[in-house]
């Protein structure tokens, strides 16, 4: 299976979600803040973050709540996920074809020491020096 | 990660294309399929399809509204020229065609849903409006392939049905019907149907005939089972559809499931080998006590009853005779809904009309009470029997929830508070 599930590029603080999220009735597609009052992380934003999830939840529907995320600056700058999810490849690779966005889609594993700002794109995901 | 991590992988298997498809790619039937067919090859390559499959039918769930980046897809589709080349039903959308005073929206945002429904039924799609399109006369057999959107009729199509389809996400169940073909992966092949995890019930048998069993059972799974493929030892086998309806929408709304087995219930699974295809899978046992919490964590309210909503997913046929006999010549202390689809509420008969409207029913067609506003203000918890209305309408409508079966929805609608008399409330 190839990694690199959309490419594009994306530079940002990671966010690490623990549990996995529904875009469909788990995010404001307006503002990027998680409304799932069961997710452990209700209240944050993914809104310009490299968001890592160790794979999607739920609704089919939440193709078109990242698409629209993504179209309204409120989505995440990239995606890491830990296993394929075909519903995130679907809403990015729509996104990125409507609205010339590069927003990448990527398959792989986080350490525990890993932290933000990371560096994701054809070369893969890593974390880059604060400055 | 952690450090460099190179994709080891950047191009896994190469999707081998036939000459229909790459002149559909290539954009010899114009701009909209080419970039449909776009879509179903990234979807093929990323899933390690050797190449696509024909399929004979698809549902759409890309109708219900989120913003406009579903109107400007399906627009680039038809300003393309694209139409569905398989007979393609809809779902749910945002309004009530049917009962458009029940809608409490803001009209722009009506206006925009309404745009979005005219052009999937541009494209060719049949306005159908329904979460359970497996509830219409015409639905796909044994082993036919498909692709379906709507997280809730996927399962059942795989599993109840067994039929073929993948997870499709928004967009990508209409690229498929656009194209006609789908990437031939997953689900769609006999190998990714085997059951990777055993699900053993280690449940008092007095409860396995509740009908609570189902939706609770299934939001176990959704949560314990990841994107795998449970075999549930220890089903009834009398089990009905709405049963199993209840299963597989818990499931697929607190998981991903796509497909379970239940064996002797589900036609994949005659035999737990059969299931599995003969590979040892790892076991897990599900409790009562899990089922308990279960209960717990969809919604405990015991507060004053505000509203009771119904049929998420749409209620059958079956389902709404069986409510008309519990409520004849009752009626609700509160408001009431009931969400099913046109056509089933087209065949049902005066008899349970005259039921629900006795009893002071809302009847809610073409959409769902918990995607869109129409309970308005509510004082005090909702109640449903739906453990996917449960687990999504805190979040989408801002209510508490009590969830309770069907007779326990009745009978607090009735006193105007809830009532809960199920074994599962510890």
């Amino acid at each position: 299976m190839r990694t690199m599930l959309v490419d594009g590029i994306a530079s940002g603080p990671l966010m690490v979600l623990s549990e996995p999220l529904s875009f469909w009735g788990g995010v404001d597609p307006e503002t990027g803040t998680i409304i799932d009052r069961s997710h452990p992380a209700v209240g944050e934003s993914v809104a310009a973050k490299v968001l890592y999830m160790p794979y999607g939840r739920g609704s089919s529907s939440s193709a078109s709540v990242i698409a629209e995320s993504i179209r309204n600056g409120a989505g995440p700058l990239g995606f890491i996920l830990g296993e394929l999810d075909e519903i995130v490849v679907t809403g990015v690779f729509v996104a990125n074809a409507l609205y010339g966005t590069r927003v990448p889609v990527i398959v792989a594993e986080l350490s525990d020491d890993t932290r933000g700002p990371i560096l994701v794109d054809a070369r893969g995901a890593r974390s880059v020096e604060a400055h | 990660m952690g450090g460099d991590h190179p994709p080891d992988a950047p191009v896994g298997q190469e999707v081998v294309l036939t000459a229909a498809d790459r002149d559909m790619l290539e954009g010899g039937h114009g701009s909209g399929v080419a970039f449909a067919m776009g879509l179903v090859v990234k979807l093929a390559e990323v899933t390690g399809a050797p190449g696509l499959v024909d399929i004979s039918g698809a549902h759409i769930d890309g109708c219900l509204y989120h913003g406009e980046s579903g109107i400007d897809y399906v627009e680039h589709l038809v300003d393309g020229g694209a139409k569905v080349a398989v007979p393609t039903t809809l779902n749910v959308s945002s309004l009530d065609l049917l009962h458009p005073d029940l809608y409490r929206g803001s009209t722009e945002t009506a206006t925009a849903a309404k745009r979005l429904m005219d052009l999937h039924v541009a494209l060719g799609c049949e306005p159908t409006w329904t979460c359970a399109p497996y509830q219409l006369p015409a639905r796909p057999g044994q082993g036919e392939q498909v692709a379906w959107g709507e997280s809730n009729a996927i399962v059942f199509a795989n599993s109840v049905l067994g039929a073929r389809t993948n997870r499709y996400g928004d967009f990508a169940d209409l690229a498929c019907a656009i194209t006609g073909r789908a990437p031939f992966s997953g689900l769609h092949t006999d190998e990714g149907r085997a059951a990777t995890v055993i699900v053993e019930l280690d449940i008092d048998e007095s409860w396995l005939g509740h009908e609570l069993i189902f939706p609770l059972l299934g939001h176990w799974i959704g949560m314990s089972c990841g994107k795998g493929i449970p075999v549930i030892i220890g089903l009834d086998a009398r089990v009905g559809e709405d049963d199993l309806k209840a299963l597989g929408a818990a499931a697929a709304s607190s998981g991903a499931t796509a497909m379970f087995h239940a064996v002797g219930v589900t036609p994949e699974a005659a035999t737990l080998d059969d299931a599995t295809r003969g590979r040892e899978v790892p076991v897990l046992r599900v409790s009562g006590a899990d089922l308990v919490a279960i209960r717990e964590s969809l919604g405990f309210a015991r507060s004053r009853l505000g509203a009771v909503s119904v049929g998420t997913p749409h209620m059958s046929g079956a389902e709404m005779r069986k409510l008309a006999d519990m409520i004849r010549g009752r009626e609700s202390a509160v408001p009431f809904y009931v969400n099913t689809s046109r056509s089933v509420y087209g065949n049902v008969g005066a008899d349970v009309t005259g039921a629900l409207d006795g009893f002071g029913v809302t009847v809610v067609t073409d959409t769902c009470t918990y995607i869109t506003p129409i309970l308005g203000d509510v004082e005090g918890a909702v109640m449903t029997n739906s453990a996917k209305w449960a687990h999504y309408a805190p979040g989408n409508l801002g209510v508490d929830v009590a969830f309770g079966s069907l007779a326990e929805c009745v009978a607090s609608a009735v006193s105007g508070r809830v009532e809960l008399d199920d074994p599962f409330v510890s």
